[in-house]
């Protein structure tokens, strides 16, 4: 059995404020909500394996495996080589996207107008890609390894003629996603709106952190045991670790 | 789903070659020419990549793709977009209808997952694609690209519906012998191929087949 969020096992707490970019490290054995603090959120990620950081979250893998387009409880996060990433443990919105890339500089601008440091100083504009560029950077990495991402709080769905639709007010206050980490991953991470927000405002939205250990997850476990190749997904990254 | 179909002949074609199945193929095509995937025997995945041959760190994105047409699948008029927003291919023919571009490319590590652990011995699309990089000294100054440099692909001819609940299946094919995929380079592109050798999926019937490959040089009308 793996513990909740508890006073007595958090290991740290923080907001990232809306627009803002940051890259951290989660241990095996811990676990991150993520909250929507005012409603509307969009949190762009990228994992990474921390000590192979060739190794990725890859988005058609964590589909095809799952048969699935969209993420929530029970879903896990897969890297390229067939392991287990980080699993969605809770999630009280029920979707988020990873099918809908980041904002970018071009976007960003065409949207809502150029706002640079020289006149807004820290509320100026920024875009998840060049985010990324910056995060990255401090790892020793840079565009080749932006991959397809996720966007946690954000839904798009496709209809029968795959044609993509924007759900609006998706996430509200208060709305959370719980991922447990099974490896040692480098999270990256930018707080801008997903690229197909339709508000024509510049309004990125802070989201609050929570870490804490949680343990390593049993036979029994719920994500384990989500899906027939979870099973595998889980023996492939339990190797790593024996 | 649009079909139209190419008024190119193969006989006036710069190029022709039949790539058989599980074998690679990294070709570059020059901006103007345009390059046709011919499904020889039907329902064959052709696992594509696009790089900017100038600076393959510019490469295709299948989610900005998906994004800016405000689509999943990939048909005629689609625009193949780049990492950074520029179009490396327009499809200008299409007599298949549909492609997808969320399913990726098979690894010996996802077939452990998808289908058995003792299944990673089998041959894979992405050991075609690193088998190809390996052997390959591409770009100016021979940048040596890797791993790093293959992201989500292109399926041409597989069928990869998406329910409006959110499923994906991995459904029977929509292609038949002799439907084909056109695309005219919008830059110097570097076109790497890995012809599907999946032997656990029921989409190509568990045979993968040799597709053809054609080029032809800019038409000037």
């Amino acid at each position: 059995m793996t513990e909740s969020l508890s006073k007595q096992n958090m290991l740290w707490e923080e907001t990232i404020p809306g627009g803002a970019h940051w890259s951290f490290q989660m241990k095996r054995g811990t676990a991150l909500r993520i909250t929507d603090v005012q409603g509307g959120a969009n949190l762009s990620t990228l994992l990474y394996n921390q000590e192979e950081k060739l190794e990725r979250y890859n988005m058609p893998d964590t589909l095809k495996a799952q048969h699935t387009a969209h993420l929530t409880k029970g879903f896990v996060l897969y890297s390229d080589m067939g392991r287990v990433l980080a699993s969605i443990i809770g999630d009280s919105c029920g979707w988020h996207d990873t099918i809908s890339g980041m904002t970018n500089a071009t976007l960003v601008e065409k949207k809502y107008g150029k706002t640079d440091y020289q006149h807004a100083r820290n509320a100026m504009h920024r875009d998840a890609r060049d985010s990324f560029i910056i995060e990255l950077g401090k790892w020793g990495l840079g565009k080749r390894d932006i991959v397809p991402n996720l966007n946690f709080f954000s839904k798009v769905s496709a209809d029968e003629t795959g044609a993509l639709h924007y759900q609006q007010n998706h996430s509200k206050a208060g709305d959370f996603v719980e991922l447990r980490f099974e490896m040692n991953v480098l999270v990256v991470a930018s707080a801008c709106q997903h690229p197909l927000d339709p508000n024509p405002a510049y309004l990125p939205k802070p989201v609050h952190l929570q870490a804490w250990r949680c343990g390593i997850p049993d036979e029994k476990d719920y994500c384990r045991n989500f899906r027939p190749e979870n099973v595998r997904g889980f023996y492939n990254t339990d190797l790593l670790f024996r | 789903m649009s079909i139209v179909e190419s008024k190119l002949i193969p006989q006036q074609a710069c190029y022709d070659f039949v790539l058989p199945a599980g074998e690679s193929w990294l070709h570059e095509v020059k901006r103007g020419q345009v390059f046709r995937i011919l499904d020889l025997e039907g329902n064959q995945a052709v696992d594509t990549l696009f790089y900017n041959a100038r600076d393959p760190e510019e490469r295709y994105s299948a989610v900005d793709t998906m994004r800016e047409q405000g689509n999943l699948y990939l048909t005629a008029g689609t625009r193949l977009l780049s990492t950074e927003g520029n179009v490396l291919m327009t499809i200008v023919a299409d007599t298949c209808g549909r492609h997808d571009t969320l399913g990726g490319a098979c690894a010996a590590e996802s077939n452990s997952v998808r289908y058995a652990i003792d299944k990673k011995y089998m041959h894979s699309c992405r050991d075609s694609f690193l088998h190809a990089l390996g052997h390959c000294d591409c770009g100016p100054g021979k940048i040596q690209m890797d791993k790093r440099d293959l992201t989500a692909n292109v399926n041409f001819f597989m069928n990869v519906p998406v329910t409006p609940q959110g499923e994906l299946t991995f459904a029977d094919g929509i292609s038949a012998p002799g439907k084909y995929v056109e695309m005219r380079a919008e830059m110097d592109v570097y076109v790497l191929i890995s012809n599907c050798p999946q032997l656990n999926n029921p989409c190509n019937a568990y045979n993968p087949t040799p597709v053809r490959l054609l080029i032809w040089d800019e038409i000037i009308h």
